[in-house]
């Protein structure tokens, strides 16, 4: 499998979890002055937008990230979106953190399933940054914060930029192929249904995504349809048309992999509107989800690798602590808060985004090393039970 | 399902597929190319399946009508690592005297006897400096004893700079088609090459920007599979190309041949596997297609695609994300 695959994993989700919450955000928002003290203004949705924004392009994280490595698995992956999710004054709850992260990897298997080239998962990626571009520019109403994450986030973007450039410039298309097929793997047996892709027929009631057989072909690819017959110079000597049984056309143009340009493909672009609320369906009933729980419960020597990696990767996270008794504002992805503590309740089994379940190490060395990380990225309201620090640490990860 | 026949000139009797009972799997199939195997036994009334899910392949033993009759789950060997080694691979070898089972992983290659309950021989690739994920683009010429497990590594050849992604081989057909093999990578390069006491290389055919996912061999012609779509014909011995089909809208997974009767069968990531009868013109002795029959398999990304038997009347589809191997039959 390609170790090139966790920049573009990550990028992408984070952007799908940056348009739901701009989305969620926009629809509980209250005019400023009309807001009371515990609901959502227009300046506080940028604000959350921001902080995540900020944390996501962080210089040592981006380091630790663009490090060729092996994907990790899907809780190991939940608990970095945990973290950034938490990055600022916004709060959610275990229930609404699930559905969020639901629909960020339903949307993005999406996207890598339709794309028509595999590098063109690259323009889905760049769709999201122009996106993101625009949640941090268009904001007069935000004071100085504004300008400071503007400085940061320009040289932080050339960084960036850098990276990307350097890790996907120079790949081949069968990388490329590589690197779709891993991100397959990830994301193989997931089929949680997603109100918004049933209404507009992208999904089918089973769970599974329409895959359709019209529209224009990938660039560099011949409509389908004709075999040429040669002759051993080189001269084409017959001609002959089939019926291919698809409805294709030639590609209008090729997307831009330029810094700015227009990328042709719509894949990755922000779909949710105030009018399309944002609402998941949980699919347990299918057996097709079966073999995945046998990941929950065998026993995880992987454990310790995947602490490993949450320790490096986090530890390059800057979660900003909130100056002054500013209040966590909570945020819910569902209607109301009876749905919300209903989807809790009733969330199959096999859909636990549960934390691995760790066996106490003997490294004590290591154990120090990670409890000074977390302890940086700490939550205060964790009650401690003992006086190992290494047990804390754990029952902190427990407790996530 | 959407079915689409060609009526040929010389071909009177008109071809319909329908769909047969499927076999439903315990894993669904892996996004990999080339991801299903058959074994055909028809002495035994039987046809083996084999599927990689990830971590674990599946073989399916079925009835004619598709009943299943006996599953197996095979596993790739644990190593150092993050996560469990994901099979790339499953497939039946089968040699004069024995049929294997080779099971491939980034850890090594697996051979097993064919029913997969005894692994005859393990052979670890040595991961090196090379980080999991890029292979050498060496081929690894194995002797296989006519019993047991005393399985030698014979030779490396040195043809291909990426990796490799399929292996196509006929037996000797006489005087006019030297070729025994052709080997095809991600870059879509094809090395044809002459077995012997020493296998050598007699033709490069060069590729054109996109990987070869899947080739076959028959009768001295090279079919390939390309990531564009694209099926191209070329005579082996010396590369010459004799035919390019626009095949399909999206990169092929997966080609076979039913090589008694010159049939080709083609799958790809548009949801469509595409049936061809190649031919050698009698008047100008090159190669000719001709479309038979299309099938399209509702949003599934096809991931492997196999004949079932020998003249080429059925065959059995896997997709991606799919539990069950779908079956095909010609009415």
């Amino acid at each position: 499998m390609s170790v090139r695959t966790l920049p573009l994993l990550f990028l992408n989700l984070g952007g799908e979890m940056l348009y739901i919450l701009d989305q969620r955000l926009r629809a509980q928002n209250i005019p400023g002055d009309k807001a009371r003290k515990d609901e959502w203004t227009e300046v506080d949705r940028k604000r959350v937008l921001h902080d995540i924004i900020s944390t996501m392009f962080n210089r040592k994280f981006m380091e630790e990230l663009f490090k060729p490595q092996e994907l990790y698995s899907k809780k190991a992956l939940r608990t970095v979106y945990d973290r950034l999710a938490h990055a600022s004054i916004m709060r959610l709850n275990q229930a609404s953190m699930d559905k969020l992260y639901d629909l960020m990897t339903m949307a993005f298997k999406h996207q890598v399933l339709l794309c028509p080239r595999p590098k063109d998962v690259l323009l889905v990626t760049f769709n999201h940054l122009d996106a993101i571009k625009g949640f941090i520019q268009d904001s007069p109403a935000i004071l100085h914060q504004v300008e400071e994450i503007f400085r940061q986030l320009t040289e932080v973007k050339c960084f960036f930029l850098l990276c990307l450039w350097q890790t996907y410039g120079g790949l081949s298309a069968g990388e490329f192929q590589l690197i779709r097929q891993t991100l397959l793997t990830f994301f193989q047996d997931l089929h949680i249904r997603v109100s918004l892709f049933l209404k507009d027929k992208v999904q089918n009631s089973n769970g599974r995504f329409v895959l359709p057989v019209s529209g224009p072909v990938p660039w560099g690819t011949e409509v389908p349809g004709l075999i040429r017959m040669f002759d051993s110079k080189g001269k084409e000597v017959k001609k002959v048309e089939f019926k291919h049984g698809g409805n294709y056309v030639t590609a209008p143009k090729e997307g831009s992999f330029e810094l700015y340009g227009d990328r042709v493909l719509k894949l990755g672009t922000n779909m949710y509107s105030m009018n399309r609320p944002v609402e998941t369906h949980m699919s347990g009933a299918s057996k097709n989800l079966a073999p995945r729980t046998q990941e929950n419960i065998a026993p995880n020597p992987l454990a310790k690798e995947e602490l490993n990696f949450l320790a490096r990767l986090m530890g390059g996270m800057e979660i900003k602590k909130p100056s002054g008794p500013e209040p966590g504002f909570r945020l819910n992805l569902f209607t109301t808060d009876e749905e919300e503590e209903q989807a809790a309740l009733t969330r199959p089994e096999e859909l636990s985004y549960e934390v691995i379940n760790i066996q106490a190490t003997q490294d004590q060395q290591r154990n120090e090393e990670l409890a000074r990380i977390m302890g940086e990225l700490e939550v205060t309201d964790q009650p401690r039970q003992s006086a190992s620090k290494g047990d804390d640490l754990l029952a902190m990860m427990d407790g996530l | 399902m959407v079915a689409v026949d060609s009526q040929g000139p010389q071909d009177s009797a008109v071809r319909m597929f329908r769909r047969e009972r499927s076999i439903p799997l315990r894993g669904s199939a892996a996004a990999l190319c080339n991801n299903l195997s058959v074994l055909q036994l028809p002495s035994r009334n039987l046809t083996h399946f084999g599927v990689v899910h990830g971590p674990s392949a599946q073989l399916v033993s079925a009835a004619p009508e598709g009943v299943p009759l006996a599953q197996r789950q095979l596993h790739a060997k644990e190593g150092a690592g993050v996560s469990p080694p994901l099979i790339t691979q499953v497939h039946w070898c089968v040699l004069p005297f024995r049929v294997l089972l080779v099971l491939t992983s980034h850890r090594g290659i697996q051979m097993y006897e064919s029913d997969g309950s005894v692994m005859v021989y393990w052979h670890a690739l040595d991961s090196g400096d090379a980080s999991p994920g890029t292979w050498s683009g060496r081929i690894l010429v194995f002797d296989i004893p006519a019993k047991g497990p005393n399985i030698v590594l014979s030779e490396e050849l040195a043809g291909h700079q990426t990796p490799v992604t399929d292996i196509a081989t006929e037996p000797a057909q006489g005087q006019d088609c030297v070729a025994d093999m052709v080997t095809a990578d991600d870059s879509g390069l094809l090395c044809v090459w002459r077995s012997g006491p020493e296998f050598k290389l007699l033709t490069r055919i060069p590729g054109f920007g996109v990987p070869c996912p899947s080739v076959q061999l028959w009768h001295g012609t090279v079919a390939a599979g390309y990531g564009d779509g694209q099926v191209r014909l070329y005579e082996a011995g010396t590369g010459t190309l004799h035919v390019q089909i626009s095949a399909h809208a999206r990169a092929i997974c997966a080609l076979d041949l039913a090589p008694e009767v010159g049939k080709l069968l083609s799958a790809a990531e548009d949801t469509f596997v595409h049936i061809w009868k190649l031919s050698r013109s009698p008047e100008s002795g090159y190669t000719e297609v001709e479309h038979c029959h299309g099938e399209c398999v509702p949003d599934t990304q096809v991931c492997g695609a196999r004949f079932c038997d020998p003249s080429g009347s059925s065959f059995a589809v896997t997709g991606y994300d799919l539990a069950e191997i779908l079956r095909f039959s010609s009415v």
